[in-house]
């Protein structure tokens, strides 16, 4: 503790080095080098080619990744057109209900995850409301369901991550020096033009972060495929969880595990190259 | 021309003030039905369709030993976890805030990588780690999963929080004759308080609310989460919205707490800056 309270880096060469040991060795012990087991579970195969599990990972579950990926996109997208409004409103139309806002967008989310999604089967189910005001309104064909279907998996992995998307958008555009936006209008340009031409391109890392803060958790998750699907739109996490859980291939689940990880890796690394973004979060 | 612009801009600001309404009522939609169906009395076994209303549930909050436990649990893990968590993470974001030194970016990098790993990857390889180790799953493992997933929060919070502090006043301090540890509990600690507050309050709300992970690593103990999960394929009781509820209403007074305290502590360091 005397490193801290000395004040800097000239009284003591070893002091940032103690405070971060505790956090950094927990971190190689519980995360590095599990990433490193996983890499060695999935080439450990009893009979077979080391890459065996791969080759099973895709031929077999090439359909839950291309799926997974799939609904993620979608929820990023939704979550972008839902948030990026919202967010525009709180960082620049709130004034002194700004804070209160920001309050109600995180207040949800205190709420248990599995509760929450609990909660939209209740709204979604069969005799539920959303299906009655719907027919209410003859927007659905008798018979239809919201229930078990790709919309009901899709509409909570969007509402599930949607303030990770909302949050760093937010924070983006309340960064954004107003002279800039003031400039735009004196020099005669329309509030669509402004938009376009100066808050939107000042507000893409924001965008940027938020996409990635929801793509990523939504591809792995399997909670709202399993509460709000069907068999039908199961996704790549219910797979690993069942393979490392119940059937035990370990070599087959870890290489699903694998292959989802890098695959996101390379995802965000052209995601950020496209965007030409350098910070992360 | 500049007569037009303001109807019609006056127009685009209303729809879009409905449109953020919209996605409030998105947002509290299930909130809401989780808060009424508390006091629902269900038909079957799953709190699912609205049948009447009752305080029973409300009554006896307690029925479920199972649930209770399952609470009990995930409280106990998640005090634990956030103590070592934010301990762990207060000293890393002191150390990239206050210190230039080598090594410094692989630090930041280690903290975010945990981020973008997804939740099933950093649950399965923590797995294969306990199993290659043959460690008995159980209390121990997802207390170790939860410290570190909530150390890389903990930290950027943290860091986020007193970036650009003046650290000149330590410095002030010691001149004034303060020894190292006044200015620790003097000086230091009261300006980070509430970053550190924020910090272990986010990471205890993550570890409450943890599913994914802790399902790999929990052998047969049962946290509020997996008791949920539980539930919904075998019997739904509203007690669980009881709790939820419950939960809900706990954070609210945290964060209106921290709010207050935050803005005393600005208002302090108005008045002395």
């Amino acid at each position: 503790m005397a490193g801290i309270a000395s004040g800097g880096a000239r009284q003591s060469r070893w002091g940032p080095y103690l405070l971060v040991a505790p956090g950094v060795l927990w971190l190689l012990v519980f995360y590095v080098i599990p990433l490193i087991t996983l890499g060695k579970t999935s080439v450990t195969v009893v009979d077979g080619p080391w890459w065996s599990g791969f080759q099973r990972a895709f031929t077999a579950y090439g359909g839950h990744f291309g799926r997974s990926v799939k609904f993620a996109l979608l929820a990023t997208l939704l979550g972008i057109a839902l948030g990026y409004p919202l967010a525009y409103l709180m960082a620049f139309r709130a004034g002194r209900f700004k804070n209160l806002l920001l309050g109600l967008v995180i207040l949800p989310f205190f709420t248990t995850f599995l509760v929450r999604t609990f909660a939209w089967k209740t709204i979604l189910n069969d005799s539920g409301p959303a299906i009655w005001v719907l027919n209410q309104l003859h927007l659905m064909p008798p018979g239809a369901r919201l229930l078990n279907t790709s919309i009901a998996v899709i509409g909570g992995l969007t509402y599930n991550f949607l303030p990770f998307m909302i949050m760093p958008i937010y924070v983006s555009l309340e960064k954004i020096d107003r002279r800039l936006v003031e400039a735009a209008y004196d020099l005669y340009s329309g509030p669509i033009h402004a938009f376009v031409k100066v808050i939107l391109p000042l507000s893409l890392p924001g965008v940027f972060a938020g996409s990635l803060l929801v793509f990523i958790p939504a591809t792995g998750d399997f909670i709202n495929a399993e509460l709000l699907g069907s068999p039908n739109q199961q996704m790549v996490g219910t797979v690993i969880q069942n393979q490392f859980l119940q059937v035990r291939d370990y070599p087959l689940a870890a290489s699903i595990s694998f292959v989802l990880m890098a695959a996101i890796t390379v995802g965000v690394l052209l995601y950020a190259r496209l965007l030409g973004t350098e910070e992360l979060a | 021309m500049a007569a037009v612009i303001p109807l019609s801009r006056r127009i685009a600001t209303r729809l879009l003030d409905v449109y953020a309404i919209m996605v409030l009522v998105y947002l509290f939609l299930p909130i809401a039905v989780i808060i009424i169906y508390s006091f629902n009395t269900p038909a079957g076994k799953f709190n699912f369709v609205w049948k009447s209303f009752s305080f029973d549930a409300w009554r006896d909050p307690f029925k479920y030993p199972p649930l209770v436990e399952a609470m009990k649990l995930s409280l106990k893990v998640a005090s634990l976890s956030t103590l070592v968590a934010t301990v762990f993470g207060t000293l890393m974001a002191l150390a990239l805030c206050r210190y230039k030194f080598k090594g410094s970016g692989l630090v930041s990098l280690l903290l975010v990588l945990p981020l973008t790993t997804p939740e099933i990857v950093l649950g399965s390889s923590l797995l294969s780690l306990f199993l290659n180790l043959n460690a008995q799953m159980g209390f121990a493992t997802i207390v170790i999963a939860h410290i570190m997933f909530s150390v890389s929060y903990v930290a950027l919070t943290v860091r986020a929080r007193i970036r650009g502090f003046d650290w000149t006043l330590e410095e002030a301090a010691m001149d004034l004759g303060a020894n190292p540890f006044r200015v620790v509990m003097k000086v230091t600690l009261p300006l980070i308080a509430p970053g550190i507050a924020a910090a272990g309050m986010l990471s205890f709300a993550l570890s409450l609310d943890d599913f994914i992970i802790t399902l790999f690593n929990s052998g047969s103990r049962v946290t509020y989460p997996l008791y949920v999960y539980g539930a919904q394929r075998a019997a739904y009781p509203p007690q669980i919205n009881v709790m939820a509820t419950a939960i809900l209403a706990t954070s609210l007074l945290a964060l209106g707490l921290s709010v207050l305290w935050q803005n005393r502590t600005l208002r302090q360091a108005m008045v002395k800056g």
